[in-house]
Parts: structure tokens; sequence; C-alpha cells
């Protein structure tokens, strides 16, 4: 795909409640590469969690708003690989024998994960202005299995001198979180991040970065309870602090 | 007790044994590792598992046909067929070919349809001694408890626990927690059994309908030998079961076993096409093959669920869940556990009874990855979550559609939704959290049990948009 003049944002529900800052910072990223951002104000959710329980009529709704946001032909970026993957794989799905199913065909159709869309649509390069970091990358289920998106993140992260990558063991594995997983099945969840937050001590890093926000509320909240390091932050945030000489 | 408060009982309690879990989770990690040894290039591997998948889907795709076929082939090969529709049916055929043998005692390969239709309990029922040959199965047997793993039953009993249950029911036997002793001692007791055991039952892998043969993939020749050593030799598999055509075999052997264990084959690949002839000097002297429906042809009549039945029962999706790698198989309390399990059980039994497995998945997906007939387990898993609430959905026969809708949870996500869908009200909604951040509870149910409260930010996202000028069209 060429490099596009107009793309829509949805910042997702997640992060315009509890981490608007990763939102910003993924359209000052975008804006910074000459894109006109259009984040519509009427954006909501995309109704992964009600569709993700069994609620498929609340979940089409919620969607509906959302699609009803994005009318222009333009490419769609989502700063999260579930969300992104919501409207990508799910959505052609729930929207199935809708009077909307070609307007969701066409949206699915050029809808990106953030980092992927930096990569491979717009080949970005970054210059790394930060301290020295240890930085343990954890891509979530969507944004690896649906989205494919787990070598985007490495590369952006790669091209970032000061930054040392470490590896925690079971690096694929989920975080435990699962939206009303994390809620409807707490005791499992609870067990699976206590062993994802265990790989990522062993590591030694500083931080955990990721494009998903569920995943870090989910470990970066599990951390904190158990008072340790390493700190977590979404992966625009990480990049546009680092990058940016402004700021 | 309610289905809900049983399973949580029994999650709790396999969570609470951080032993278990833990050779468990060493296991599972040795699994993932060795079956990602077997396949070094990935496009070559989703090669292997595109070209197993259309295998299985032609055999779906013409079952009825296949299976006539296969009925046809077989008898031509002197294999007698039955056909059961469920489980009842399956175990009387079987009590009834052993009692025209006059036969006593069966030594049987791992099945896990037996274990579906609970044949032991039955035959047991009917003054037959069963004896389990595989040694997980022999091991499980002994303990009186259902497999934990499709391909590796005991795999929740390390050898301490298996050295303790060997001296209990063989005293004579000097206590040992060496796992090679401790096999010997098992292969030493099997040996006698299979010499004296009237009849042979066995499951099977694959069915071809073009020869009429019968294919059992294992490593400890158990299978062989309950096959072949009895005069009598009984089969048993679901009617899914059947394959085309011989040359659609070497591709599933070659995927089966590496996603499944990480080997390159199994010790034994045994193609049983007939009883004894005339000429030949060993192998049963009769051999019967029972078709076993329980459900099958619904899930088959089903376009959302059809993908279920191209399982090949290889365990990899099991070994790649990171929900059962915590809890294990017995707390889903089912036959089939894992991410196949979840899919399946509820099919095969009922949403009332078996639905809310599907509340034990994140979503996660690694299941499918894992999958090497691609089944979309994670969507499958999201179709029955939806069926249980709701009563009108989709247009399969699983049965109890709707009957684990709870009033509150439904009324949460319409309010939910109800705000979603209308932005000036969802603003309402940010702004007022974000001002009242403050108020933010740090108590929130099961989630602060593991993790502290998540705190809405001063400002939306919303605002911040506005504030730096962001297009808004």
């Amino acid at each position: 795909m060429e490099k596009p003049e107009n793309i829509y944002f949805f910042g997702t529900c997640l992060i315009d409640l509890l981490y608007p800052k990763a939102g910003l910072a993924g359209m000052q990223l975008l804006q910074r590469e000459g894109i006109n951002v259009i984040y519509p104000q009427n954006q909501t959710c995309c109704g992964q969690p009600a569709f993700n329980s069994g609620y498929r009529d609340e979940a089409l709704d919620v969607a509906l708003n959302l699609l009803q946001c994005f009318p222009k032909d333009i490419p769609l970026v989502v700063p999260s690989g579930s969300c992104a993957g919501m409207i990508k794989h799910h959505w052609p799905e729930l929207f199935k024998n809708h009077p909307e199913e070609n307007a969701v065909k066409r949206l699915s159709a050029q809808t990106y994960e953030l980092t992927q869309f930096l990569t491979d649509v717009l080949d970005i390069k970054l210059e790394d202005l930060g301290q020295p970091v240890k930085v343990a990358i954890h891509t979530s289920c969507a944004a690896r299995r649906e989205m494919q998106a787990a070598d985007a993140i490495e590369k952006l992260v790669d091209q970032l001198k000061q930054v040392e990558k470490q590896q925690q063991h079971n690096k694929e594995e989920c975080c435990g979180f699962g939206g009303t997983f994390a809620i409807k099945q707490a005791d499992i969840s609870g067990a699976m991040v206590e062993d994802k937050t265990r790989y990522l001590k062993d590591t030694g890093a500083d931080l955990v970065i990721s494009q998903d926000c569920g995943c870090l509320m989910n470990i970066g909240g599990a951390l904190e309870k158990q008072g340790t390091s390493p700190a977590t932050k979404h992966i625009a945030e990480f990049l546009w602090e680092r990058t940016n000489a402004t700021d | 007790m309610p289905q809900t408060e049983a399973f949580v009982q029994r999650i709790d309690k396999a969570l609470a044994n951080h032993q278990a879990r833990q050779n468990l989770r060493a296991t599972m990690d040795r699994l993932k590792l060795k079956r990602l040894q077997q396949f070094p290039d990935k496009r070559q591997l989703d090669d292997l598992r595109h070209q197993a998948k259309s295998i299985r889907q032609k055999t779906l795709d013409h079952l009825p046909e296949l299976l006539e076929q296969l009925e046809e082939k077989l008898t031509q090969n002197g294999i007698q067929v039955h056909w059961a529709e469920t489980a009842e049916q399956a175990n009387s055929i079987v009590h009834d070919i052993l009692s025209k043998a006059d036969a006593k005692t069966v030594v049987k390969g791992k099945s896990m349809v037996s274990e579906e239709i609970d044949m032991n309990a039955y035959l047991e029922q009917q003054g037959i001694e069963v004896i389990e040959s595989d040694l997980g199965e022999f091991i499980i047997q002994l303990a009186h408890e259902p497999p934990s793993h499709i391909i590796m039953p005991a795999i929740h009993k390390n050898a301490r626990d298996v050295a303790k249950l060997f001296h209990q029911h063989f005293p004579e036997l000097a206590y040992t927690e060496d796992v090679d002793e401790l096999t010997l001692s098992a292969r030493k007791i099997l040996r006698n059994k299979f010499a004296s055991a009237d009849a042979g039952i066995s499951g099977v892998n694959f069915a071809v309908a073009e020869t009429g043969t019968l294919c059992l993939v294992e490593n400890e020749g158990n299978g062989r030998l309950s096959t072949t050593v009895p005069d009598l030799h009984i089969a048993i598999t679901g009617i899914e079961k059947v394959i085309e055509k011989l040359e659609d075999l070497p591709p599933l052997l070659n995927i089966l076993p590496k996603t499944a264990t990480g080997q390159t084959i199994t010790t034994y690949v045994n193609m049983i096409s007939g009883p004894r002839k005339d000429n030949e000097k060993d192998g049963p002297r009769e051999v019967h093959l029972v078709l076993l429906d329980n459900t099958r042809s619904d899930i088959h009549s089903s376009d959302e669920f059809i993908d279920t039945l191209r399982c090949i029962r290889c365990g990899s999706c099991i070994n790649h869940c990171p929900v059962y790698v915590q809890v294990g198989g017995h707390a889903y309390g089912s036959t089939y556990p894992g991410p196949i399990g979840t899919v399946l059980e509820p099919q095969r039994i009922g949403l009332k009874q078996m639905g809310d497995l599907t509340s034990a998945c994140s979503l996660c997906g690694a299941c499918a990855e894992a999958c090497p007939v691609q089944i979309p387990l994670p969507s499958l898993i999201n179709r029955l979550r939806a069926e249980s609430n709701n009563q009108q959905f989709g247009n399969s026969r699983t049965s109890g559609k709707g009957s684990l809708r709870n009033r509150s949870e439904a009324m949460t996500w319409k309010l939910w939704s109800f705000t979603h869908a209308r932005p000036w009200l969802y603003a309402i909604f940010g702004w007022t959290a974000s001002r009242l951040r403050f108020l933010a509870p740090s108590k929130l149910g099961g989630w602060t049990k593991y993790r502290t409260a998540p705190k809405p930010a001063p400002q939306t996202l919303h605002e911040l948009a506005r504030q730096q000028g962001f297009d808004n069209e």
C-alpha cells in the first residue's frame, strides 16, 4: 500500500479512559510522518467485550456506531492488536447478512494495527534520543495471531540504538487477560499472569512494552500488586518519548 | 450441584496443587519445544497443515459415501462392521460380540472413544475383566481415574504417584520410584495378560475407505499385541475417522506424531486389513469394527461446527493451551479436556451440562495455531458462548441453547451496549469517570486479588485529541 494522505484513528475504549497518552502518542507518530490523522469524536468501542462474552446483538449495536464513524474509503489505524483484530477478522462474521456487510468488508480490508502500519506501510525511520534501557516485548495474542504483527514491534524496537531487548520464557503465551475471562475465571487468569510476570521479572528488563493496553493493564497491575519492576508502557508512548526532540 | 459451582471447585482444587502444576508446566513446555523442533520451517508446516486439513475436509464433504465404501471394503476383507448411534448401543454391540465368543477377559489398547462411552465400566458390570494395556491407561485404571489428556492419559501422575500405586496393587513387587523399573514391572504384568486374554479391543486413528484398512499408531507395542494376539479383535471408532484413499494416509501420519509428541514417527504403525487367513500363522480369527455416531451426525449437519470433526486427536491444542497447563485435564470434568474438549463436549453432551467449559478460555488462539488440521477452535468456543446464552442463536443442533443465560449478566451487557452505542452518553460517562477518578474502586472482585485496580486518566483521549486539534471529520 502507498502512503495515504488521510487515515482514521480508532483510539479504543480502554485507551480512551485509562491510557489516553498512548493513543495521543500514536496519533503524533503518524502526524509526524506527514499524515492527516482523523479522530472521529463519535467513536466509542469496537464491541469486542460483548462479542467475546457471547452477546452478539449487544456487540453489533456498538460496532455499528463505530462503523458509522469511518465513512471514507481510507485506512483505519488502531493502537491495539485485539481491537484491530476484532474489526479486521470478527466484524465480517458479526455483520454477516447485515445491510452494512459490504461497508464492513471494505473497512476490514484496510484496518491496521499501529506498529504494522508504521513498519509495513510507512517504513518509518526512528532515531533513538533516549537513555539506555532494557525492555521485554510482550506481543498480545491478537497482535501475534490475528494481526500477524509480532515482527512489526520487534522491527521498530530494533531501530532504537540504546534499547536492549530481553527475551522472556514462553514469550508467545497468553498473559491471562482475555477480557471478561479475567473476571469470569479470575483464579485461572491470576495463575496465568503470575507465570507471565515471573518470566518477565526473570529477564531483568526495566520495562515491558506491548501493542495492547489490555495486556499492560493485566501485567502492569499484577507487577504493581507484587510491588516489583519492570514498569509497563504502550509501544506508541515508548516510541514517541524516545524519538521526539521537542517534548 | 450446579455445573458452574462444580467447575469452580475442580479448578480451585487443581490450582492449589502446585507440585502437579509445576510437573505439567515442565512437560507441556517440553512437548511444545519438541514439536517446534520437528517443524523448523514455518512455511513448510503451514503447507503440511493445509494439506492435512484438505484431506480431513474431503472426508467430511463425502462422509456418507465414504462410510458406505468403508463398510463394503471392510466386509470384503472379512472385517465385520457394526453401526452404533449411541454410547449404549456401542457398548451393547461390543458386549454381544464378546458374549458370542464366550470372551471373559479383554486387553485394551488406548481408545478415547471407549472412554467417551465409558466402555470399561459397562463391560465390568457384565462380568468381563478389562485390562488397559497402554502404560498410561494401565496406571489410571489402577487409580480408578479418567484420563487427564487424550494422548497422555496419566500425565498428571509423577513417578512417585505411580510407585505408590504399583506398591498398593502389586505388593509382591519391590517398591521403587525408578521409571524404567516401574515400566518393566508393568510390562511383565501385561505380557501375561496379552497371552491369556480372550479378546483385544482397540481404537482406530484412520479407517481407509478405498482399501478397508484400519490404521492404528502407538509407541508401546501394546496396540499391536491387543490387535493380533487374542483370537478376537474389536476396533471401535467415531464415524469421522474415515479417510478416502490410502494415499491420504502418509501426509496425516507425517503430521500426527510430530505435532502430538514431537516424534518423527510413532514406534508402531499398525495397518489392520482383516482377520487371519488360512495360510497365516497368527492374527485374530475374528475382527470387528464398531462405528460410533454419538452426536457426530448432528455436528456434521452444522455449517458452523462441522470443522470440529476434522480433529485427528493429536492433543496439540491441549499441549499449547495456557489454561490447561494451569489446571490440568481433570478440572474440565469431561472426557476430552482442553480446547478440543471445550468445543466438542458442549456439542456432544449439551450446553446445559458442558457449556461452562467455554468460560475457561482467554481466546488466545494458541490452540488454533498448533492444530494440524486448522480447526478454528477459538471461533467455535466464542460461538458456543453465544449459543449458551441465546436460544435463537445460529442453525446448529447443539442442545441446551440459551440454558446458561444469566439475567443480571444479560442486563449488564444491555446497559453496556446502550451506553457505548450512543456517543453522547458515552462522552458523559467518560468525562464523569475521569473527573471522579479518585472515587474509582480499589477492589474489583477477582481482578484485584492478583492486580491493582486500573484508574481512569485525568482526561480522556477524546479530550486530548480535541485539544491537540486532531481532525474530527
